[in-house]
C-alpha cells in the first residue's frame, strides 16, 4: 500500500471519527425533542432529517458546492465570520458529512427514546430526578444499544461517502482525498492492483463493523 | 361473469404486451444509432455537431461525455460504445494497440486551447501574470492523471518554473467539465480549462481570462477513432466522415478549436 494510500485512509478515519462525535452530540438533544414533541414541527423535521437518505448524494454535494461558494450563503457567512470558504477543505467535508450522515444517528436513537414510557420517565420525577439527571441515569442506560447502533451506522456511513466528497473535495492529497476517492482515482487511472488493495480493505473492515454491532447488539430473542 | 371476461382479457394482455415488445425491437432493430464517448471539454460543439448530423443524415447520435481516461476503462471493460472523441491522442492509440478500436479510422478532429480562466473580471491579466503575483486560495486543474486539459495545465506550470509554488493550492476536478464547475462557482478563483468552455459567440463570455500560448505544452491534438463495437454500424462511420467535413469544421473552429 503506498503511502498516498495511507494517507488516504488515516485522513478518512479522522474525518469518521471526528463526523460521528459531532453527530452524537447534536443528534441526541434532536433525536429526544423528535421523540417526545406533540408540536406540528415534528413531521417536516422528520421528513427534513431523513432527506438525506432519499437524496442523491451528488444533490447533496451540487447544492452544497454551490452554498459554500462566495456567493452562496453559507460561503458568505463563513467569510463574514473570517473563516474563508469551507470548499475544498477538510472543514468543509466534516460539514457536507454531518448532513450526510445525520439520519442515520437521529433515527436509531429517536426510535430508542420513543420506546422509552412515559411512566418510567415520571418515577424517576418522583424521585426527585432533576430532567438532565433523569436523563443520564435513566434515558441513557435505555438506549444504550441504540446508542452504539448510531455510532457504528454514522461512522461506517461516513467512511463509504463518495458523491458529497466528489462534489465539493477537490481531490486533495491529505486534506479531502479519502479512500472512496482514492479507490475511484486508481480505476480511472486503470490501477486496478491499488483499487483492489484498497477495496478489500474497506470491504473487511465495514464486515468487521457490522459484525461487531450485531455480536454486541444482537437482534432478534436474544435482545433484552 | 368471470369465465366469459377472461378470454378478453387475456387478448387484450397479449395484444398490450405484443405492441411493448415490438417497440422494444424496433428500437433495437434501428441501426441509425450511434453510441458516441465525447471527452467533457468538447461537449458544446458535440451538441451543435449531433444536431446538424441528425439533419443532414437521419441518424441519431447518443451522445456521453466524460473524462478521457474514464472512457479508456469503460471501453477497456466493455462500455457500448461505437465511436470515441478523445482529448488526446494517446488514449486512441491505445484503444488501437489493444484492438479495441478499428485500425486506420483514427484521425485528429480538433485541436484543443487550454485558458486560464476566472469567473470575476479583473482577476486573469491577459498575459497569465496572475500565476506569479497570484493571491488566490485555488488553483482548479483537471485530474493530471486521466484528463490531457490537466496534465497539459501541469505542463504549462512546470514550463513557467511555478509549479513546485503552486503544487499546494491546486485543486482537482474529476474531469475538465468539473474543474469549470468549481471555477464557475468561485470556489477555486481561477483555473485551466478548455477555450471551449468559456467562449461564447467567438469571445470569452464572462469572467477574465488567459489564453495559454500552445508553445507552453504539448499540442492538444484530440484524435477521433472508430471502436470495435461499431464496426459495420452506418451512422459510426457516417459520423466520422461528417467530423471531417468542412461545415462540421467550421463549427469546431467556432468554438475555439484549431484544425
Amino acid at each position: 500500500m503506498s503511502a498516498a494510500d495511507l494517507q488516504a485512509i488515516w485522513l478518512t478515519v479522522k474525518l469518521a471519527s471526528l463526523v460521528t462525535l459531532i453527530l452524537l452530540v447534536i443528534a441526541t438533544p434532536l433525536a429526544w425533542w423528535l421523540a417526545r414533541t406533540r408540536s406540528w414541527l415534528k413531521s417536516p423535521v422528520v421528513a427534513l432529517v431523513a432527506l438525506p437518505i432519499v437524496l442523491p448524494p451528488t444533490v447533496l454535494g451540487f447544492y452544497l458546492l454551490v452554498a459554500l461558494g462566495p456567493n452562496g450563503p453559507l460561503g458568505r457567512l463563513t467569510q463574514d465570520l473570517g473563516w474563508g470558504l469551507l470548499s475544498f477543505t477538510f472543514a468543509g467535508l466534516v460539514a457536507g458529512s454531518v448532513l450526510y450522515s445525520l439520519p442515520f444517528v437521529v433515527q436509531p436513537l429517536q426510535n430508542a427514546f420513543e420506546a422509552i414510557p412515559e411512566r418510567v420517565l415520571e418515577t424517576a420525577a418522583t424521585l426527585r430526578a432533576s430532567p438532565i439527571d433523569t436523563f443520564f441515569s435513566v434515558v441513557v442506560p435505555l438506549a444504550r444499544p441504540a446508542y452504539l447502533t448510531a455510532l457504528v451506522l454514522g461512522f461506517a456511513h461516513t467512511v463509504g461517502e463518495f458523491g458529497v466528497v466528489l462534489m465539493i473535495g477537490g481531490n486533495i492529497p491529505r486534506e479531502t482525498r479519502v479512500v472512496s476517492i482514492a479507490i475511484y482515482d486508481h480505476v480511472e487511472a486503470m490501477d486496478y492492483a491499488s483499487a483492489h488493495g484498497l477495496s478489500a480493505l474497506m470491504l473487511i473492515f465495514s464486515f468487521a463493523v457490522l459484525l461487531v454491532l450485531y455480536t454486541v447488539n444482537p437482534t432478534g430473542k436474544k435482545a433484552k | 361473469m368471470a369465465d366469459r371476461s377472461r378470454p378478453g382479457l387475456r387478448r387484450a394482455a397479449a395484444l398490450i404486451a405484443f405492441s411493448v415488445l415490438s417497440a422494444f425491437c424496433a428500437f433495437a432493430a434501428r441501426a441509425d444509432q450511434v453510441r458516441v464517448a465525447v471527452a467533457s471539454n468538447f461537449a458544446a460543439p458535440m451538441q451543435r455537431i449531433a444536431e446538424a448530423f441528425a439533419r443532414d443524415s437521419g441518424h441519431h447520435a447518443l451522445l456521453s461525455f466524460g473524462a478521457t481516461g474514464k472512457f479508456v476503462a469503460q471501453i477497456a471493460n466493455g462500455a457500448p460504445f461505437d465511436v470515441f472523441l478523445s482529448a488526446d491522442q494517446e488514449s486512441a492509440l491505445r484503444l488501437e494497440r489493444e484492438s479495441l478500436a478499428v485500425a486506420n479510422s483514427r484521425f485528429t478532429y480538433a485541436v484543443g486551447t487550454l485558458v486560464l480562466w476566472s469567473a470575476t473580471p479583473g482577476t486573469v491579466d491577459a498575459a497569465g501574470e496572475v500565476l506569479k503575483t497570484g493571491d488566490f486560495k485555488h488553483l482548479a486543474i483537471a485530474n493530471a492523471k486521466t484528463a490531457p486539459y490537466g496534465s497539459a495545465a501541469v505542463e504549462v506550470l512546470k514550463t513557467l518554473g511555478l509549479f513546485d509554488r503552486l503544487a499546494p493550492r491546486l485543486v482537482h476536478g474529476e474531469n475538465i467539465a468539473q474543474t469549470q464547475q468549481f471555477v464557475a462557482t468561485g470556489n477555486a478563483e481561477l483555473g485551466f480549462v478548455a477555450l471551449a468552455q468559456v467562449l461564447r459567440d467567438g469571445k470569452i463570455g464572462s469572467g477574465s481570462a488567459w489564453i495559454v500560448p500552445a508553445g507552453l505544452h504539448a499540442p492538444l491534438r484530440q484524435d477521433a477513432v472508430l471502436l470495435a463495437r461499431g464496426r459495420g454500424n452506418p451512422a459510426a462511420t457516417a459520423l466520422l466522415d461528417y467530423l471531417k467535413s468542412d461545415a462540421a469544421r467550421a463549427l469546431i473552429r467556432a468554438h475555439g478549436y484549431a484544425l
